[in-house]
């Protein structure tokens, strides 16, 4: 069901909030990875405030929706996420990467509260959120695993054998996300290890895939009921994005997978997510 | 040389230490609903393919990748179930190193593993089939609790307790042909400490797996031909390790030798080393393993005799040790 204008409205406010929060970390922290955070950014939001069943209150909730952010060094994304939707103190965040902060770059599941898996080292996500998901269908859960890849990550042999044990046990309570930003840290996913013709390998490995526009939450609610309803397999989303979206002198700029920034580049990316955003 | 009969002719169900651990695993499964079998296609070879039988829909088998069989198994702790994962130990420590380490033992998850095919026991297959290193790689991952069974009986055990046990558990067993030790279970096995098998004042040998049997029929003959009270240490638990046994031994033996089937380096030697290192009293000490190299081709019986983990090689160092020139210093008892 398409959204609604209010629900439109209220996505996008979030990630703008949510991408002058990973800008904002960044210069707290002293480097992150700001550019794939600011990728997945509406992939998050729109799970945290459309579809994800949890509750910040009781994070242990049992019958909670899962998320395994396996692109883990997202966590400069993913944090505040959670921060904003209730887990914890946002203020918490401005000792990101610190000493004895709970939050490293890739976030520990048993220090931040909301986080359904340590991940970070690339391709153990989807065998995690293989193993909930045939958790949750053994112990007859109705809740649903989310999976957010990177797709430089997807080199990651690791995935591919989750991805055949998600379609040979028939997975639907699993929908999984590829973040293609295209970029990787060495440079362009297909000049370091080309991953095309992607779809096609998800297809093969037994996936029905849709392949939309990562950044509209149109495109990306079609493409989440769709796996929803589907029973006759797994789902793969596969969400064309922009490495470092809504910062324009960051956008599919290979050097911005990981940096940070000084209070003239901090006033640079918050004027351009503004102007991206229309806010004054 | 050993003709090998007793290790390849049989088919694969006769295997026994391993066969004791399938049953005691369904026994538990009967109690436990949330107990989950895992295997990378070695269901068979592992014999969790008993439990297989029992409870087909909580059995998962990913086929040979063990990468994800790991990472699935995370995820089924994380969504509530107590998983058993079996493969063989070169695969899990090794292949599957990192997922066991960060899936399994940084977010301290309840997954118990059964790695088979530990050491040398399955040393007709050659090196890519033998672990000597598993030891040192799983007792460095903080949170896992690493078990080397005697025999079946001691696996049987260890499979029971670690239950209860929080955390990941990493149980090393042979091929499954290994001899038999124990009569019975009823021995007070508890994770964590060590079994004195055999009482003594003149030397300590401490053991895990496959050298216990061994050390055992070595201090009898060294009883009765050389008239040595050799006391005997079961020490099935690598980790936490029983620093006070080994210190007790330290102190009331003055000799201690360690046989294990693993590589000298980081293993139960390297473990008892090091809190005799670090409790700072001397004594004679002396490890006995594979020696930082690939373990030969052969039939275990073979390398056993090779690397003088048998009884007569346990004889030979035992010897040895007792005619080192020690100095039994009086005023031992005050140094730092």
């Amino acid at each position: 069901m398409a959204l609604t204008k209010e629900e439109l409205t209220l996505l996008a406010d979030k990630a703008y909030q949510a991408r002058r929060d990973v800008v904002d970390i960044t210069g707290w922290s002293g480097g992150a990875h700001i550019g794939g955070g600011l990728s997945v950014v509406d992939m998050l939001i729109i799970l945290y405030y459309k579809y994800m069943k949890v509750d910040p209150k009781n994070p242990g909730w049992e019958d909670r929706d899962r998320l395994i952010l396996s692109k883990g060094h997202a966590g400069v994304a993913y944090a505040p996420v959670l921060a904003r939707k209730g887990y914890f103190d946002f203020e918490l965040l401005k000792g990101f990467n610190k000493f004895k902060s709970p939050f490293g770059m890739h976030l520990d599941g048993n220090k931040v509260l909301g986080v359904d898996a340590s991940t970070g080292s690339l391709g153990h996500g989807l065998p995690i959120a293989v193993g909930m998901a045939l958790g949750a269908r053994l112990q007859k859960k109705s809740w649903m695993t989310y999976c957010i890849l990177g797709d430089g990550e997807c080199n990651e042999g690791s995935v591919w054998e989750a991805a055949m044990a998600a379609a040979h046990f028939k997975l639907t309570n699993l929908v999984t996300f590829v973040d293609r930003n295209k970029l990787m840290i060495d440079g362009a996913t297909e000049e370091i290890m080309n991953l095309e013709p992607f779809a096609d390998k998800w297809k093969a490995f037994g996936f029905i895939v849709r392949e939309i526009d990562g950044h509209d939450f149109n495109a990306l609610a079609d493409a989440i009921e769709y796996a929803h309803a589907e029973k006759s397999g797994p789902v793969l989303i596969l969400a064309n994005t922009a490495k470092g979206k809504g910062v324009e002198f960051m956008e599919n700029q290979v050097k911005w997978h990981y940096g940070g920034l000084d209070s003239e580049l901090l006033e640079s990316a918050r004027n351009s997510l503004n102007k991206a955003y229309g806010r004054v | 040389m050993a003709e090998g009969l007793s290790w390849t002719v049989y088919d694969a169900d006769t295997l026994t230490q391993a066969e004791i651990y399938g049953q005691v695993l369904c026994d538990l499964g009967k109690m436990r609903p949330d107990i989950v079998g895992l295997s990378a296609d070695l269901a068979k070879s592992t014999k969790i393919g008993k439990f297989q039988d029992h409870f087909p829909d909580r059995f998962f088998n990913v086929g040979i990748a063990e990468q994800n069989l790991f990472g699935v198994a995370a995820g089924l702790a994380k969504s509530g179930l107590l998983p058993f994962v079996s493969t063989m130990a070169a695969f899990t420590a090794m292949r599957a190193a990192e997922q066991v380490r960060t899936d399994i033992c940084y977010q301290n998850l309840n997954v118990k593993i059964i790695a088979t095919h530990g050491g040398a026991s399955f040393g007709q297959a050659g090196t890519t089939h033998h672990c000597t290193e598993d030891i040192a790689i799983m007792r460095s991952f903080a949170n896992m609790t690493v078990i080397v069974p005697a025999d079946g009986i001691e696996t049987a055990n260890a499979v029971k307790q670690c239950v209860n046990w929080p955390g990941p558990v990493y149980i090393r067993i042979g091929r499954g042909f290994e001899p038999r030790y124990y009569d019975s279970e009823e021995y007070g096995f508890q994770i964590g400490k060590a079994v004195e098998l055999a009482s003594g004042t003149d030397i300590t040998l401490i053991c895990c797996g496959i050298t216990v049997f061994h050390a055992m029929e070595a201090a009898k003959i060294l009883k009765e031909n050389d008239g040595l009270s050799v006391r005997v240490l079961n020490m099935h638990t690598i980790k936490p390790l029983d620093t006070e046994a080994v210190l007790k031994a330290v102190t009331e033996t003055r000799r201690v030798i360690v046989f294990e089937e693993h590589n000298l380096i980081g293993g139960l030697g390297s473990a008892v080393a090091e809190v005799i290192a670090d409790n700072g009293k001397g004594c004679a000490f002396k490890r006995v393993g594979i020696p930082d190299c690939y373990c030969e081709v052969g039939y275990p019986e073979d390398l056993y005799t090779h690397y003088k983990l048998d009884a007569d090689g346990i004889l030979e160092t035992v010897r040895e040790v007792m005619n080192m020139d020690f100095e039994e210093d009086e005023d031992w008892e005050d140094e730092v």
